[in-house]
């Protein structure tokens, strides 16, 4: 597939370009077919394959679940039954280590909901990186990333969604003032030094979301380089590498997906703790 | 000269990225053993803890690795 680009660099260049729809210049609306019109566009502008593949694998999620849940039965399940209860009974036995049994209705189905759903756009990871941008190409895209969290986008799009419910319960159940109150006493409780204690929290408070994100985002686009830097090579050679950095990176595909609602379920866990001191 | 630089620059991200989450992992991993040999009961919850705390470790020369190709093939 290499043999049509220019050289490397533009093929690598071609398959870590996003499909971006916006606004150009004159104030017009349409597709990017460049760098250039990327830069263009600047912030008025969407990644649609990035849109499309997270929405199309978060419909999937949602059609797998609820097919399981309609047919399920109390007595011999089947395999697709066994797969959906082995995912909902591993997040609720994480939840339950983590964050205990305190009532809260909505960290259960977001913790689910994240571990599959991340996990399915990280597995589009091991679909050749060929098929699906050469099939777009001969349909007249010029674009098309189907990795959604290779695009940091999608990644702290969903660590600041995360973000915004901490603040909610934080609030919600340490009050305003508790919770202004934690910001500023934490590591040296003496008045003199709070302005210090806020600088701290505030920083780490900044770093959560950031860090939560960006680690998603980084091993799935380091996963995604090295298999385009794969791709490169000459036909015959390229199962020699592709396969073993495929098997491990099932590993990573599976942990990254886990350390995604792990700290999710901490993050939340953290905003609800009251009495800490 | 450039592009040479760039590559000396690959290189020592991802050599000083893999020394760091080398000592690291073997720290960790030593670790899991020895409370394994300690208290084999609790493995299955320290496996849990590990691969967290794996996972965790990993990202940083994972990400590096990444930059570090793109700087050198992409650039």
């Amino acid at each position: 597939m290499a043999g049509e680009y220019a050289n490397s660099s533009e093929y690598i260049q071609h398959h870590l370009t996003n499909l971006t729809y916006g606004r150009f210049a004159d104030g017009e609306w349409g597709f990017a077919h460049g760098p250039e019109d990327i830069a263009e566009m600047g912030f008025m502008s969407i990644h649609v394959d990035t849109m499309f593949w997270s929405i199309f694998l978060g419909g999937l999620f949602l059609a797998i679940f609820t097919l399981a849940a309609r047919s399920a039965t109390a007595g011999v399940p089947g395999t697709l039954q066994n797969i959906c209860e082995m995912a909902v009974e591993f997040v609720d036995d994480n939840i339950t280590q983590v964050f205990g049994s305190r009532p809260n209705a909505i960290i259960g189905p977001l913790s689910l909901t994240i571990l599959v759903w991340v996990f399915l756009m990280n597995m589009m990871d091991l679909v050749p990186v060929d098929w699906i941008p050469y099939l777009a190409t001969m349909a007249g895209i010029p674009y098309m990333k189907v990795v959604a969290t290779t695009d940091p986008n999608a990644t702290l799009g969903m660590s600041v969604s995360v973000f915004l419910l901490v603040l909610y319960y934080n609030f919600k159940i340490k009050g305003p003032l508790k919770f202004g109150a934690s910001l500023v006493t934490h590591p040296i409780p003496h008045w003199s030094m709070y302005w210090f204690n806020f600088i701290l929290e505030f920083v780490d408070m900044l770093a959560k979301p950031l860090s939560h994100g960006l680690r998603l985002f980084g091993n799935l686009y380091a996963g995604e380089m090295i298999f385009i830097l794969i791709a490169l090579l000459p036909f015959w050679a390229q199962w020699a590498l592709s396969l073993p950095w495929a098997i491990f990176h099932i590993l990573i595909i599976a942990l990254q997906a886990f350390v995604f609602m792990i700290l999710t379920i901490v993050y939340l866990t953290q905003a609800h703790e009251v009495d800490e001191h | 000269m450039e592009q040479s630089l760039i590559f000396v620059a690959g290189g020592i991200l991802m050599g000083l990225g893999a020394i760091g989450s080398g000592v690291g992992i073997g720290i960790l991993g030593g670790k899991y053993l020895e409370g394994v040999a300690r208290q084999p009961e609790l493995q299955p919850m320290l496996m849990t803890q590990l691969f967290i705390s794996l996972a965790l470790v990993d990202a940083v020369p994972i990400i590096a690795v990444g930059i570090s190709l793109y700087m050198i093939f992409a650039l």
